[in-house]
């Protein structure tokens, strides 16, 4: 076990990991990050993004020792005070989940999306957030929450 | 055997057991108010509530709900939630009655100290069964908190009104809160009294679109799924599975594991687990284990399995027989057989197998995501020879199952850890452990043969259904002459349900096969299906469906083409039309367009209800198209995500959903039925454009043959 330092959500966290355990495993298992999920640890469901330096990433194949010092965002992370993040306000709106497990994923891919392109299309959210599974098939809904998401962040 | 009865029976429904609470004890823990139960009809008690098994209990109870001190409505239920949305949906049945708002409804769901009974959560059961139940006890409180109010006036309740959680009295202006009323009263009030129910058109809850109870749990993160709990002193449990299927355990040496700090290695049997302090630890455990194993060679693998099927069928139950087919086909204009073969495939709910389990004494309490609660008690109590009543199961709303989750596995792995490590212990299963160790969608071979006069009137039917499965397997097309069998085989897949179960396979052997007779018979493949319908909702759905599509309108060419499909079963009605689009040097086929009409009765939530039409649409397209577990020799070879394809973002066609309202009609379960239409469709589209008849789910695993 090691000691390191994590930047999550704005805050200093610091946590003992064993020498190559995944970032996941330690927001999850050692920081009680629970709002980022497991779901095939070969970076192929999306279920486990997080930003990192406002990047998305699969947090099941990044190792917690590469993101030390770095500026991590989970789907905790999002929430200003009692105010949801558009992107979570829009997914709220239209419903975009039914059992909600791919959500978390979902949603920060779609805020790593949209701060890299803020008006997307139905093309680049389906090639952008091609790596996350809605194994419950929303991805209808999930295309119009993030168009939307997009269109009340650009009005501000 | 009724339907419903065979229903269950294909989900293994076992023992029952009885709710350990007393009645007033329950209500003194609930804060007093007022406990409302509902006995209900025997038949119904087969899938919910202890009532009619137990003949010292004739009055027994099938479910309950509470009318606390602050006004707030609870209602237990042993269904559990797993993002079919039922939690949503029950309650606005429930605030209907009670006239209430959805928000004043609490629904316990699926912890088995707390709920009564019931079977499990599949077969579309909770809409017709669970619904009707809940109503009729919020109704009958609703009358019981009318009369408390009566009583304290000196009034006539039937001059009383219950509104938005108050009773009023319009002669005297006077109001009293559900809150006031129930305060004080501890009251048990046991009712097999069959209340009227609000008829469907005047409702003003149900009917209109809800939006998800607990929605913004699931957008913030803060939704707990049973992977994501912790307890006091939780260790971590893993599974050290065998090579392959059958395997045994010959040899095992523990010593080098055990000398690592806080392991415990248990070996049960062919069972081997370890329970650590996390991840790590129990990996390097596992990996310091010295084990040996005897493999049972020979066994089946893609190559051979629809030999195998074929070759191990029994005869099967008698099924259906009218007429004589051999007569009819004798003097049939036309003559068609053909054979049809569905893969095994995978449910990959994106939350794996789950459980944590704690002991304290000989009590056991496990929380995991079964979609039989119940079941799953009776499975611990039985594997640790404990009674029933030690054990208590509680199902968070869960990370999906689409019938996947019915066993117990990952408890009684979690139960059996925990019990040597003296502590709670938590197993959640790898992708790759969900890929190997969980059961899958049967694979089947189905022989279909028919005849018909050249007017396309259908004279003979025969369907023999090979290993899929009975469900759906009759068809809803008026034949005077039917031989209809289904022909169970021991798998050498582990298998089980699946959200729609053989209904599926039986839906694409059928509607493919319709295709091909209405081209035999020069027909249009819809004309056809009308022609030979009685069923006034099925043929409302094709109308609706084909209306919407413009069915005909468009010829088909040799790069784009449509097909059509539909059925009925568990109470809902489905078309589904298709167009699909080839590329002509890939030869890779893309579902452009689909458009499906469903029709399940009165419609409860139509926002949920267009949720789960869609999110079967889109799970379907993996079936159809590419979906295949791959095996050889007792070992899954598709063990992995990348090497499992299930649709994403670019899969995913235009869809359009008719859904046809029936406030006329009972309110049937729509969780399974839609997911039944699109493979058919999207095979008679492919021999529309392309004159390949594909006979084979998956349809183009590699894209078009040829």
């Amino acid at each position: 076990m090691s000691a390191l330092t994590l930047h999550v959500n704005g805050a200093s966290r610091p946590a003992e990991a064993a020498p190559d355990e995944s970032l996941l495993s330690v927001l999850r298992e050692r920081l009680n990050l629970t709002g980022t999920k497991y779901g095939c640890g070969e970076g192929q469901c999306g279920a486990c993004t997080v930003l990192l330096d406002g990047k998305p990433v699969r947090s099941c194949r990044t190792k917690a020792s590469e993101a030390a010092g770095r500026k991590i965002v989970t789907i905790e992370g999002l929430v200003s005070g009692d105010r949801l993040h558009p992107v979570q306000a829009a997914f709220l709106e239209v419903e975009a989940f039914q059992c909600g497990f791919c959500t978390p994923g979902m949603i920060v891919s779609a805020v790593g999306l949209i701060s890299a392109k803020p008006a997307p299309s139905s093309d680049d959210i389906a090639s952008a957030l091609g790596g996350n599974v809605c194994r419950c098939g929303t991805y209808p809904r999930i295309v119009t929450a993030v168009k939307q998401a997009a269109a009340a962040m650009k009005k501000g | 055997m009724t339907d419903d009865a065979l229903e269950l029976a294909q989900h293994e429904v076992d023992g029952l057991h009885v709710f350990d609470s007393d009645r007033r004890t329950f209500l003194k823990t609930l804060g007093g108010g007022i406990l409302v139960c509902l006995s209900v009809p025997r038949v119904l008690a087969q899938e919910s509530g202890r009532g009619g098994f137990f003949r010292d209990l004739p009055q027994d109870v099938a479910s309950w709900l509470h009318v606390g001190e602050d006004g707030r409505v609870t209602a237990f239920t042993g269904k559990v939630e797993f993002g079919q949305n039922i939690r949503t949906s029950l309650a606005q049945q429930v605030a209907e009655e009670l006239h209430v708002d959805v928000s004043a409804i609490d629904l316990v769901m699926g912890d088995t100290d707390r709920c009564p009974w019931d079977a499990g959560t599949f077969g579309s059961r909770t809409t017709p069964t669970m619904g009707p139940q809940l109503r009729r006890m919020a109704a009958i409180a609703r009358g019981l908190l009318v009369d408390l109010a009566a009583r304290r006036w000196n009034a006539d309740s039937a001059r009383l009104a219950a509104e938005k959680g108050r009773v009023r009295n319009p002669d005297t202006g006077a109001s009293l809160s559900y809150g006031e009323l129930s305060k004080g009263q501890n009251l048990v009030k046991t009712s097999t009294a069959d209340v009227p129910l609000t008829p469907a058109a005047d409702w003003k809850v149900m009917g209109k679109p809800a939006a998800k109870v607990n929605g913004r749990d699931f957008v913030t993160g803060r939704h707990v799924y049973t992977s994501d709990l912790t307890r006091p002193g939780l260790l971590h449990g893993l599974v050290v599975r065998r090579p392959s299927f059958k395997a045994t355990l010959a040899s095992v040496d523990k010593a080098a594991a055990e000398r690592l700090p806080g392991v415990t290695v248990v070996r049960d049997g062919d069972f081997l687990g370890i329970a650590a302090a996390d991840r790590e630890t129990a990996a390097r455990a596992a990996a310091a284990l010295e084990t040996k194993w005897n493999e049972v060679p020979g066994q089946p693998s893609n190559a051979t399995i629809f030999e195998f099927l074929r070759k191990n069928a029994t005869p099967g139950e008698q099924g259906t027989v009218k007429g004589s087919v051999e007569e009819a086909m004798a003097s049939a204009d036309v003559k068609l057989e053909k054979t049809y073969t569905v893969e095994y495939i995978a449910h990959v709910p994106l939350e794996t197998r789950t459980a944590v389990a704690e002991w304290a004494g000989d009590k056991l309490t496990v929380w995991t995501g079964s979609q039989r609660p119940f079941a799953v008690k009776e499975e611990l109590a039985e594997a640790f020879h404990i009674p029933a009543d030690k054990v208590r199961v509680l199902v968070p709303d869960t990370g999906s199952g689409y019938g996947g989750k019915h066993a117990g596995d990952a408890a009684v792995e979690a139960a059996r850890l925990a019990k040597a490590a003296g502590k709670p212990v938590k197993v959640s299963w790898s992708r790759e452990e969900e890929f190997t160790w969980a059961y899958v969608r049967p694979a089947g071979v189905i022989d279909v043969k028919s005849g018909a006069r050249r007017d396309g009137t259908l004279t003979a039917w025969e369907f023999h259904n090979i290993n899929s499965g009975p469900a759906a397997i009759g068809t809803p097309y008026a034949v005077a002459n039917q031989r209809i069998q289904f022909h169970p085989v021991p798998s050498p897949l582990r298998q089980g349900s699946y959200r729609g179960l053989a209904a599926t396979a039986n839906h694409f052997a059928r509607e493919t096969y319709m295709d091909e007779l209405a081209h035999a018979l020069a027909l249009d493949p819809l004309a056809f299906r009308l022609k030979n319908l009685s069923d006034a909702r099925l043929k409302a759905v094709f109308e609706a469906a084909a209306e919407k599509f413009s069915w005909g309108k468009e010829k088909p060419t040799r790069e784009r083409g449509s097909g059509v499909a539909g059925g009925t079963e568990k109470g809902g009605y489905l078309a589904t039309c298709a167009e699909v689009e080839i590329d002509p040097k890939t030869r890779r086929v893309r579902i452009r367009r689909v458009v499906a009409a469903f029709e399940c009765g009165a419609v409860v939530n139509p926002n949920g209800l267009r949720n789960q039409i869609e999110g079967a649409i889109v799970q379907s397209i993996g079936g159809a198209m590419f979906e295949a577990v791959r095996f050889e020799n007792g070992r899954i070879l598709s063990s992995r995500l990348s090497q499992y394809r299930v649709p994403r973002f670019a899969d995913v066609p235009e869809i359009e959903i008719v859904i046809l309202d029936r406030k006329d009609l009972p309110s049937a379960g729509a969780g399974e039925t839609p997911i039944v239409g699109l493979a058919p469709a999207v095979g008679n589209a492919i021999f529309a454009t392309t004159k390949v008849r594909l006979r084979a789910l998956p349809l183009v695993p590699q894209g078009l043959p040829g």
